[in-house]
């Protein structure tokens, strides 16, 4: 706010005079024209965040609380309390099971993809020969969207025409399938979606790695430092930041997965996810608005754990400092 | 956050800045959803219409005839097509928008949901001028729960047991009259190295055709009716019946079927690998050229008490929208689709289907298509399909899902058996 506030200084505070209480209302000293663009300028994205994440989200929160089939205006809508949440949990089936799978999810990208991003980018950044090529090679998939990544996956997982079960002789005998197998469909479709996420956070660590000070590898090497010890004790801790942002992109996208699994089978069979779920029961030829309302509420639940806790993170670190 | 400052950028001046966010704003305000449904409304001369036919076959055969409509009577039709499937997941919507003056959509409960909501016209008025050409059971299947009519019945297609004619000849097959004889037969299909039933369940409908087979043939076509409407557990004996000669039946059937759609299932019986398979007379679309060489028998009798009373043959009809733009052209159009003509018109081009009114003349028909008509003539009860004749949001989750899941653990049954039981009365309390 100071850096807006300041060009504005000298005017108000020209001739100061110590009677004078304009000093500590600096920012009433602002024209009026810039007053309209400040208040233009904060007041129309704020409306337009308002509209667009907070009403609808509150909106949903709301609605979990109904049962409504979508039909007609509010006058039909009717309220069931914590109706909708008890059933969910006691009574559908597929509740638990998508729970599950979403957690996996997550934890697979956080491990998997991250460590496999951080590892290509340490060997890319040694300025290998054709590093270029290797770069954007693996980037490609990232430029991808998942729902085509999910097609691409289908061809290879293909139980007896597939390239998978072909190149490990058991396409004609005993086919594995895959993406059928509700006991391995799930892992098969995160190698995908982990194929797809390395290249994002190799990119994402790359930079991380190129803006680091080589003088600092110098002085440890000079120290008598070793590679393993260079990396993690000097580069790693430097590439902090670029970690935050890999660990909020990662349960960005383990979250919202949705598109791979629905071109593969619908989230049926072994695939369910949260969201998944959600637009099974609100979109459709007859919706349950506040049943998908409610299993919407709880994914938002589970974002709102990660992202609190990391902003409780960031606080405190910045209290700190 | 206070150590950045924000310096000015050349290029983007507050001004410019300003424009861009009021730009951004008015693209996040226009309506998206308001894009939905015709715009075609208000003409006297045309009339709209949605059509979900969207493979060529059927979509080639529904615009033939709609073009001798506009022939006959000087009225232009509009025809707004949307792929099957997606016209299905989006009638929500649809209806409660600016819907096509006509539109397509199935008899029984799946019609009943739609006509209570109020969200389809009131056609009571054509229906008097056409019951001549229909049977009692198609008027009912086209009733509301209001006792007015919703629906003029267009085609229907009986589902049954569907086999190669040339290839059972030669291995000297017969039809099975009983459950026994049907198991034995597929035995003996088995040990001649083919699979006996194929099965696909990758569209998450195809087996409910086996669930309503087995459930009608053991419990009869008033438990089938009660249970779809909510009246009957899931967890009952009767329920648990079905089940426990399906398991049975299961080893028969073609493996990992939730892997696989009817279209690769059907394409198993036209090559000879498979010996039999339970659907839909649509199946014929994978016959192309060969329907004479498919033949089907309804599904073998299990309780003697019932026998074979029962046949499933889907109807398919159109609807009136609530507020037809053009409400003249809307009810001529469907008068002139209840008359014979134009079912014919359609079924000389879709030869999986036949026509619901009862003056068509079929002596057109093809061997299956007469097969078709005779079979559905003389079943004493018709039912719809689970999916039709169920609340949509129990079909689409809770049935699908529940089915699936049997298919894959059927030593599960119990607790699958409880989830839809839960579910079921979840959503018809509701």
């Amino acid at each position: 706010m100071t850096a807006l506030e300041s060009p504005a200084k000298p005017a108000g505070t020209s001739a100061p005079s110590p009677t004078s209480r304009r000093g500590r209302r600096r920012a009433t000293a602002l024209a009026p024209r810039d007053k309209l663009v400040l208040g233009l300028m904060l007041g129309i994205p704020s409306l337009v965040h308002l509209g667009l994440v907070w009403v609808p989200a509150l909106g949903s929160v709301a609605l979990s609380f109904s049962s409504w089939d979508g039909i007609g205006g509010f006058e039909d809508i009717e309220w069931v309390g914590f109706g909708n949440y008890v059933d969910i949990f006691t009574r559908y089936p597929r509740f638990w099971p998508a729970l599950r799978h979403n957690l996996i999810w997550l934890l697979f990208l956080l491990v998997v993809p991250t460590v496999a991003g951080l590892l290509l980018a340490v060997l890319l950044d040694r300025q290998l020969r054709f590093g270029r090529i290797y770069q954007s090679a693996l980037y490609l998939p990232m430029v991808l969207s998942l729902a085509l990544v999910g097609f691409i996956w289908q061809l290879i997982y293909q139980p007896e025409q597939g390239l998978l079960n072909n190149v490990l002789g058991t396409a004609a005998a005993d086919p594995v399938n895959w993406l059928g197998d509700p006991d391995i469909n799930l892992y098969a479709v995160l190698v995908a979606a982990g194929w797809r996420h390395t290249g994002y956070i190799m990119l994402l660590y790359l930079a991380g790695l190129k803006a680091v000070d080589p003088a600092l590898k110098e002085a440890a090497a000079l120290d008598g430092a070793n590679a393993w010890q260079t990396f993690f004790r000097v580069t790693f801790p430097v590439l902090k930041p670029v970690n935050v942002v890999v660990l909020v992109v990662t349960v960005i996208e383990g979250l919202r997965a949705f598109d791979i699994v629905y071109v593969i089978n619908k989230g049926r069979n072994g695939l369910e996810l949260l969201s998944v779920l959600v637009t099974d029961n609100i979109i459709g030829e007859s919706s349950r608005i506040g049943w998908g309302s409610a299993l919407a509420v709880v994914l938002l639940l589970i974002s709102l754990g990660f992202i609190v806790t990391y902003l409780f993170q960031v606080f405190r670190e910045e209290e700190r400092a | 956050m206070t150590r950045f400052s924000a310096p000015t950028h050349p290029l983007l001046g507050r001004r410019a800045l300003l424009r861009a966010i009021v730009a951004g704003a008015g693209i996040a305000a226009v309506p998206g959803l308001a894009a939905c449904g015709s715009d075609a409304g208000g003409a006297t001369d045309t009339v709209t219409f949605g059509n979900n036919a969207s493979d060529q076959v059927p979509k080639d055969a529904i615009t033939a005839a709609l073009k001798a409509f506009e022939g006959e009577s000087g009225l232009k039709v509009a025809i707004n097509t949307k792929q099957h499937e997606q016209y299905q997941e989006q009638i929500n919507n649809y209806l409660q928008g600016k819907p096509d003056d006509v539109l397509a959509w199935f008899a029984g409960y799946r019609m009943r949901f739609f006509a209570e909501k109020g969200l389809t016209g009131d056609l009571s008025e054509v229906w008097s001028k056409v019951s001549g050409g229909y049977e009692p059971a198609l008027k009912e299947a086209s009733t509301g729960t209001d006792g007015k009519q919703y629906l003029i019945p267009f085609t229907q297609y009986p589902w049954g047991v569907f086999y190669r004619k040339s290839v059972w000849q030669q291995r000297g097959y017969e039809v099975p009259k009983t459950l026994d004889e049907l198991v034995s037969l597929s035995t003996r299909m088995k040990s001649d190295g083919l699979v006996p039933i194929a099965f696909a369940q990758k569209q998450g409908w195809p087996a409910m055709g086996t669930f309503d087979q087995l459930n009608f043939r053991i419990n009869g076509y008033r438990f089938h009716v009660d249970l779809m409407a909510g009246k009957e557990d899931w967890q009952s004996p009767k329920v648990r019946e079905v089940f426990d000669t399906w398991k049975r039946l299961l080893p028969l059937h073609q493996e990992n079927a939730l892997g696989r759609e009817w279209q690769e299932a059907a394409q198993a019986v036209q090559q000879g690998k498979a010996g039999m398979y339970l659907l839909g007379s649509f199946i014929a679309q994978q016959f192309k050229g060969e329907e004479e060489d498919l033949d089907f028998f309804p599904y073998p009798e299990i309780n003697p008490e019932h026998g074979q009373d029962t046949v499933e043959a889907p109807i398919d009809g159109y609807m009136a929208a609530r507020k037809p733009a053009n409400p003249e052209g809307a009810k001529k159009l469907l008068e002139y689709l209840a008359a014979p003509a134009a079912q014919l018109l359609y079924t000389k081009a879709d030869s999986g289907v036949i026509a619901t009114s009862n003056k068509a003349d079929t002596s057109g028909y093809n061997s299956l298509q007469k097969k078709a008509a005779q079979v559905i003539k003389e079943a004493a009860h018709i039912t719809q399909f689970l999916d039709r004749d169920t609340d949509p949001r129990f079909a689409s989750d809770a049935a699908t899902n529940g089915l699936n899941a049997f298919i894959q653990n059927p030593d599960d049954l119990d607790s699958i058996l409880k989830g839809m039981a839960d579910q079921a009365k979840t959503i018809f309390s509701e």
